[in-house]
């Protein structure tokens, strides 16, 4: 029996699994912008000359932006993920790849590739730490990341899997997140990822006046929606005004002695605070932003790793979003019908992606959107998004410096919050506020091509990109 | 109101932030204004308007206006091209 399955090189590992023109192979973005594993495999694809590949990551940031000429070349010719950032997204939206990008939403990428409907030939696991058969983990290394929850799926239904790690450790890794009995091989490399691009050092709350009173108001809406009691589960980004808001519910938590029940999501080290506080019994977490999010779910067994299965997936017994009292999401732009947009910028770029924002949204009791009203001289409020990306009847509230705008189907929310005296405004008033202050935008020109479509979390179309001219 | 301004040297008003132009005016025969702006498609008439009418409030008939936009609202290019328009007033070099 062989007792390693190290190889010496990606490219030898890359022959072994059998990688032939047309597969298709996935990356997980644990790393982010600090990822090297992505463009280190697919450079060794390239000289090896394989072609016309589908590459399936959970999500492409602007480190990855040789993808662009991989695609040039023909290498690449499919792509399929949850995000993509604004470096790749303006090629696409250019027209750079002909067949059209599949979006999907971080409960809908493991729910299609366990259901079968998105198969994977060979999956590349980046692994902060692994053992000579392939047990790994995010929680330990120089390039720690702390949860591989988005990894699950992949090394679960590939039909190959390599690991690929810069912290190489004798068997057995006792603290492993995916099993050995997924990975066919193991390559040792001199570095993952620039730490510095993987997590920030410190993940911070913002001090713009504007986004601390939409902090204040997201967290009087949580306070008042009748949601705020022991037990209450919560998300929310890692965007400024979000994190503040967290720093405001945490306030008003303690100062009520309410005891929540878990945190979800990608995890800050403002969750790990509010988990030492007192305010959750437990963080699920499918994704560390910082290092203190990484400290603690190595050290804190209430810190625990999820999948993104686990995480979201719709197709799942039960997955936790569905437990999920409260989230707080942002937007680039939301609709009259509470229709928001978070792939396209408002030229029409792509620029980001669902996440886990629909699979939040359809989960949670209280879907709230905070968003400052205009940004560089556009309202956030429009008639109808670019690209919808969470449909409008998945999202209850949007708070903006201006007012609060409740969804009419939340009727008996509404007349709640209307009670408490914070500033609840009709939707349509907010975009009339943006506008006088703006004036009417002229509507953007978009090409007739499809670049990339958007698949709701239970795989049916909900919207398609066109292309920028 | 300063009727007949002549634009005798170069200036410059305003930043690159978010939410903000920067414009540069240099002395020019005839006025030419151009545009670089991140809501172009949405506003890019509205700017130039904007621009063009300060220039006429102010008596300016040569200048040369050139504006990095950064999705500045009408009130704020205004003011800035005010800005520059003063600072690029005769006086010393």
């Amino acid at each position: 029996m062989n007792n390693s399955k190290v190889v010496s090189s990606i490219q030898e590992a890359i022959q072994l699994a059998g990688l032939k023109d047309g597969m298709t192979i996935s990356f997980h973005h644990h790393l982010r912008n600090g990822d090297y594993v992505l463009n280190m495999v697919m450079e060794a694809i390239a000289n090896l000359g394989v072609k016309d590949l589908n590459v399936n990551a959970s999500s492409v940031f602007d480190v990855h932006e040789p993808l662009i000429g991989h695609i040039k070349n023909h290498v690449v010719t499919g792509l399929e993920a949850d995000y993509i950032g604004g470096a790749v997204g303006r090629a696409i939206s250019r027209g750079v790849l002909e067949k059209p990008v599949i979006f999907r939403s971080h409960g809908g990428r493991p729910s299609d590739i366990e259901q079968g409907r998105s198969p994977i030939d060979v999956a590349f696991v980046a692994a902060p730490t692994a053992d000579t058969m392939g047990n790994c983990s995010g929680k330990y290394g120089k390039s720690a990341c702390g949860s591989l929850g988005y990894a699950f799926a992949d090394a679960m239904y590939a039909q190959k899997v390599v690991v690929i790690t810069d912290n190489l450790v004798p068997y057995p890794l006792a603290d492993f997140s995916i099993s050995e009995i997924y990975v066919d091989y193991v390559v040792q490399v001199e570095s993952i990822g620039n730490p510095a691009g993987i997590v920030s050092g410190t993940t911070k709350i913002t001090r713009d006046p504007v986004g601390l009173v939409m902090a204040q108001y997201a967290a009087k809406v949580i306070e008042h929606s009748g949601l705020l009691k022991d037990g209450m589960s919560f998300q929310t980004g890692a965007g400024g005004a979000s994190l503040a808001a967290a720093k405001y519910l945490k306030d008003i938590m303690l100062a009520k002695g309410i005891k929540g029940s878990y945190g979800l999501g990608g995890i800050t080290s403002y969750m790990v605070d509010m988990l030492r506080a007192g305010c959750f019994e437990a963080l699920l977490d499918v994704q560390c932003f910082d290092l203190g999010a990484v400290e603690s779910i190595r050290t804190d067994p209430r810190h625990r790793e999820v999948t993104a299965s686990h995480y979201a997936s719709p197709s799942v017994r039960s997955s936790a979003v569905d437990s999920l009292d409260v989230v707080i999401l942002g937007a680039t732009q939301i609709d009259t019908d509470f229709n928001v947009n978070v792939h396209t910028d408002s030229n029409g770029y792509i620029m980001g992606g669902s996440g886990g924002h629909s699979d939040t949204a359809a989960g949670a009791k209280l879907a709230m959107i905070i968003a400052p009203l205009t940004r560089a001289r556009l309202s956030i409020v429009v008639d109808r998004v670019l690209t919808v990306s969470t449909p409008g009847d998945t999202i209850d509230v949007l708070v903006t410096q201006r007012g609060i705008a409740v969804n009419p189907r939340q009727a008996e929310l509404k007349q709640r919050l209307k009670e408490t005296g914070l500033p609840i405004v009709e939707i349509q008033q907010l975009k009339q506020i943006a506008e006088e202050l703006t004036g009417a935008p002229q509507p953007i020109r978009l090409g007739d091509r499809t670049v990339a479509n958007v698949l709701y979390r239970d795989g049916s179309l909900l919207d398609t990109v066109k292309n920028v001219d | 109101m300063s009727p007949d301004m002549k634009i005798t040297k170069a200036a410059a008003a305003g930043t690159m932030e978010s939410s903000d132009v920067y414009v540069e005016i240099q002395p020019a025969g005839q006025i030419s204004v151009q545009i670089e702006s991140v809501v172009f498609q949405q506003f890019g008439r509205q700017i130039d308007q904007a621009v063009r009418q300060v220039l006429e409030e102010h008596g300016v008939t040569g200048a040369s206006v050139s504006l990095n936009d950064k999705g500045a609202v009408e009130c704020v290019i205004r003011a800035r091209v005010e800005t520059a328009l003063k600072r690029a007033e005769g006086g010393e070099n």
